[in-house]
């Protein structure tokens, strides 16, 4: 008997007990379901969520594979300089880098899986319906989007909170509110703040060797600029796009988001419009503050002055800001559901993102911030869409003819012919 | 006048085993039924008791709501079973018919000389009624209504349904006469749909207005049509009848005869010989399938096409609505690793490591299998591409499942029937049923608001 078969059997004999849905998920994760129709339409397509959520993880594992290259070589940069003529082969793609990356990354993509599906299996038992799928890409972002050296204790509390209370308690994937991997952000950003920004974590051991000999500084570019610097910085700007530069795991480099992100319109799993309209946000978002820059209506000590004055279109190449538009805005749950309402949506992402990478004090990045601000609203927008086709039916309606019964309600005697 | 309508949104499904286009005599079956889930919204009311002889065209119940609308009988024979389900409803009235076929005649005056309501009667009291459906709510034709127009779709986009232009070859006759019985009831247009390519028997028939359609499926169902012509409004009343249909109301009006005979497309890649068969409504399938004869044991019989239809047994009866038969593989089996694998040989609507997109005209041998399990409504945005109406489906669909009547009602339930939402229940990746969902919701609607 071969295991297709042997899983069957036990699939027969343990249906409908309680712990089904757990053997389940192990099951429907090694076979898809024998499953038939058996109302409405006799096929379906091939696409389910499982394959949904498993191509935005393949659009994620460049970024991952490239964070963990960069773990180590912003390390070892910051333990023994940086090196002056940087080659890629040489100094970037080494077994070094890789292996400080891997043992710093992936615990973190252990603890993120381990703890949130456990939740979840934890869940789907309780209530007794099967385990849905949207952990697959909550547990992949989590990872991608801490500081490095985040405890994995902190990790895994974050997780816990993120997971029952941005999803669970709104009824399981499809029914939340918020973007749960934003939430589990935001948990750990105002629970931990000491651990998520700051000059000290964005480097492995950067925190560890904070006020020692051997102190490493790791600063981002944007808390760099936040800190009211405007002299030019030693990161290129091919450094900023290709993404060796310091930051949270998987968000630096902007040419391979730039990928995952053409690979998610091309196979249609993610929103476009959400995705163009962020970047004309956070464009128009930009050049707003150029332009209160050049017209000279801010004086050069202001603190706003480092970030408003940094070019416009460099802020889609720093930070979270292209990471967060191409992985979290697109969220379909927790994003704008009408294609009207999703311009909308992506454009005040990216334009509120850019406002408050500027204003926001303690932390120079906006984009997670904005995303929850913005999946608050997005019911909003959406109902408002919505109107407009109501109304329009509603304008059409007024000329609608209703015709008089032919009858004139006068009841009819029963004709049955005799045979 | 002709108006023509591009559909953009939409999507074909090309499957394996379109019927040839010949057509064979059918064997006739021994017994014949009326399966009464067919007829929504109607309570039936016996005629004859069980035992009664009966003769074609003859009635066998009527409806609770109006006594005027009579059932009858497709062949003559002796009535030998009214299967009732719960509460001693009735699902089925079986006739076992006679060797030598008569009918019941009836007198029929002369078409031009009658008004709207005298039709109407006859329509009625004929067993012709039930092939004229109305929406809102896509249930039988109220007859107490004036509909605002008739649709009618002679085009066909499902997969693998009969074509209408084949089925409609050399009935001019009788489709000019049922038209012209038709549009005494309303005072508005009757729309008829042709394929922009078609020769269709339509072309010669007074009394239309032809629109010339193009585009993928969903373009040919009646529903996509009326959207696009005339939407229906709160209070309106629309009718629509399929054009097989009309040939036997315009039988009946010509020669006063009850002929349930119909062309029924026998298609899918389980059946050997796909093609065309003569047979009547109500006929056991097994009489022209195996004459086609089957590839493999375990398939799915469909009375109607792959996306509306429903499933039945080669022991079951054509349909009353139904001139297309469907058999195809039964997908109750697992696969290793299916949800992650590039898949080459199914349907896809995205590109997730599926490639159906690069060959759109490939013939696929789709399976009943879900292709994966229930799931809330995830994935937004995708549905919009297949559904060419002007209405937001997804909203409509969460305003029936909460059964928020003013918000259907707003979002245009008025307008639509299960069969509309045949292609996003197909794309959907959370395998909801959008069909069942719809019909639940505009059953709630009949009840509520009637």
């Amino acid at each position: 008997m071969g295991m297709k078969d042997k899983l069957h059997q036990i699939k027969l004999k343990y249906q409908g007990k309680k712990m089904a849905p757990a053997f389940n998920a192990i099951h429907t994760f090694l076979y898809t379901p024998n499953e038939t129709t058996h109302s409405g339409g006799h096929v379906r397509a091939v696409d389910d969520l499982k394959r949904t959520m498993n191509t935005v993880i393949l659009a994620l594992v460049p970024c991952l594979l490239f964070g963990i290259f960069n773990a180590g070589y912003q390390h070892y940069s910051a333990v023994n300089g940086f090196p002056t003529d940087f080659s890629v082969l040489e100094h970037f793609i080494t077994w070094d880098n890789f292996w400080l990356g891997a043992i710093t990354v992936l615990p973190l993509v252990i603890v993120s899986y381990g703890v949130g599906l456990a939740v979840e299996f934890v869940f789907a038992v309780i209530k007794g319906h099967e385990v849905e799928e949207g952990y697959l890409v909550t547990g992949m972002l989590v990872p991608l989007i801490v500081p490095i050296d985040t405890p994995l204790w902190m990790l895994a509390v974050a997780v816990i909170f993120g997971v029952v209370i941005g999803k669970e308690v709104f009824g399981g994937t499809g029914m939340n509110i918020l973007n749960p991997a934003l939430t589990i952000r935001a948990f750990l950003f105002f629970a931990y703040p000491t651990w998520m920004s700051g000059d000290k974590v964005w480097v492995h051991e950067g925190v560890a060797r904070a006020g020692t000999a051997d102190a490493i500084s790791g600063e981002t570019i944007l808390g760099y600029l936040a800190q009211g610097n405007t002299s030019e910085f030693s990161y290129s700007l091919s450094d900023m796009f290709f993404g060796f530069i310091p930051g949270s795991v998987g968000e630096t480099s902007t040419f391979l988001i730039l990928l995952g992100g053409l690979f998610l319109i091309f196979t249609k799993i993610a929103s476009w419009r959400i995705m163009v309209s962020a970047v004309a946000g956070s464009l128009a978002m930009g050049l707003i503050f150029n332009g209160i820059v050049d017209a000279g209506w801010i004086p050069e000590y202001s603190k706003f002055y480092g970030l408003m004055q940094f070019d416009f279109w460099k802020h889609l190449i720093v930070g979270g800001l292209a990471f967060g538009i191409v992985y979290m805005a697109t969220d379909p749950v927790t994003g704008s559901q009408t294609n009207k309402g999703k311009w909308i949506y992506g454009f005040l992402i990216g334009f509120l993102s850019v406002m408050i990478r500027v204003f926001n004090p303690g932390y120079p990045e906006g984009v997670f911030l904005a995303i929850l601000l913005m999946n608050v609203f997005a019911p909003t927008i959406d109902h408002y869409v919505v109107r407009g086709n109501v109304k329009g039916r509603m304008k059409r309606m007024k000329n609608a003819t209703i015709l008089p019964k032919p009858s004139d309600g006068k009841a009819e005697e029963l004709k049955v012919e005799t045979v | 006048m002709s108006k023509d309508i591009r559909i953009k949104k939409g999507l074909n499904i090309n499957l394996v085993g379109a019927a040839e286009q010949t057509t064979s005599k059918a064997p006739s079956s021994n017994v014949y039924a009326l399966n009464l889930g067919d007829f929504h919204g109607i309570t039936p009311k016996m005629l004859l008791k069980q035992g009664a002889e009966v003769k074609a065209g003859e009635p066998l119940f009527y409806n609770k709501n109006n006594e005027d609308m009579l059932f009858v009988s497709p062949v003559s024979g002796e009535l030998v079973e009214i299967v009732r389900g719960a509460r001693r409803r009735i699902l089925t009235i079986k006739i076992l018919a006679d060797k030598e076929q008569s009918y019941h005649l009836a007198q029929v005056a002369d078409l031009n000389a009658m008004d709207g309501e005298s039709i109407r009667k006859i329509l009625l009291n004929s067993g012709c009624w039930p092939f004229i459906k109305q929406r809102p709510y896509d249930i039988v034709a109220n007859p107490d209504a004036t509909p605002k127009a008739i649709f009618i779709s002679a085009y066909t986009t499902a997969p693998l349904a009969a074509d209408a232009d084949y089925v409609l070859k050399g009935k001019e006759a009788e489709l000019q006469a049922a038209i012209t019985a038709l549009g005494k009831m309303t005072p508005g247009a009757i729309h008829v749909s042709v394929g922009n390519t078609s020769t269709s028997p339509f072309a010669n028939i007074n009394g239309i207005t032809i629109h010339k359609v193009s585009g993928p499926h969903p373009a040919g169902l009646v529903g996509t049509q009326i959207n696009k012509i005339d939407p229906v409004n709160k209070g309106e009343v629309v009718w629509t009848v399929a054009p097989q249909d009309l040939v036997i109301i315009g039988e009946y009006l010509l020669t006063g005869k009850f002929n349930a005979q119909r062309i029924v497309a026998l298609s899918g890649s389980s059946v050997k010989t796909p093609k065309y068969y003569t047979t009547k409504i109500g006929a056991e399938i097994s009489t022209f399938l195996y004459a086609s004869g089957v590839n493999q044991d375990k398939f799915r019989l469909i009375n109607g096409d792959v996306l509306t239809g429903s499933k039945t047994t080669p022991e079951g009866h054509l349909g009353f609505y139904n001139n297309t038969v469907t058999a195809i593989p039964e997908g109750d089996d697992y696969e290793f690793f299916g949800w992650n694998k590039p898949v080459f040989n199914k349907i896809s609507s995205t590109r997730a490591l599926t490639f159906s997109w690069m060959q759109p005209k490939k013939q696929y041998d789709l399976d009943t299998n879900t292709n994966g399990e229930h799931r809330a409504f995830v994935v937004t945005g995708r549905y919009e591409e297949v559904f060419p109406l002007d209405i937001y489906p997804l909203q409509l669909l969460k305003a029936c499942m909460v059964k928020d009547l003013d918000e259907m009602e707003q979002l245009g339930m008025y307008e639509v029937a299960p069969e509309d939402f045949a292609l996003t229940e197909f794309i959907c990746i959370s395998k909801q049923p959008h069909q069942q969902i719809i019909r639940e919701g505009l059953d709630l609607m009949y009840q509520e608001i009637g």
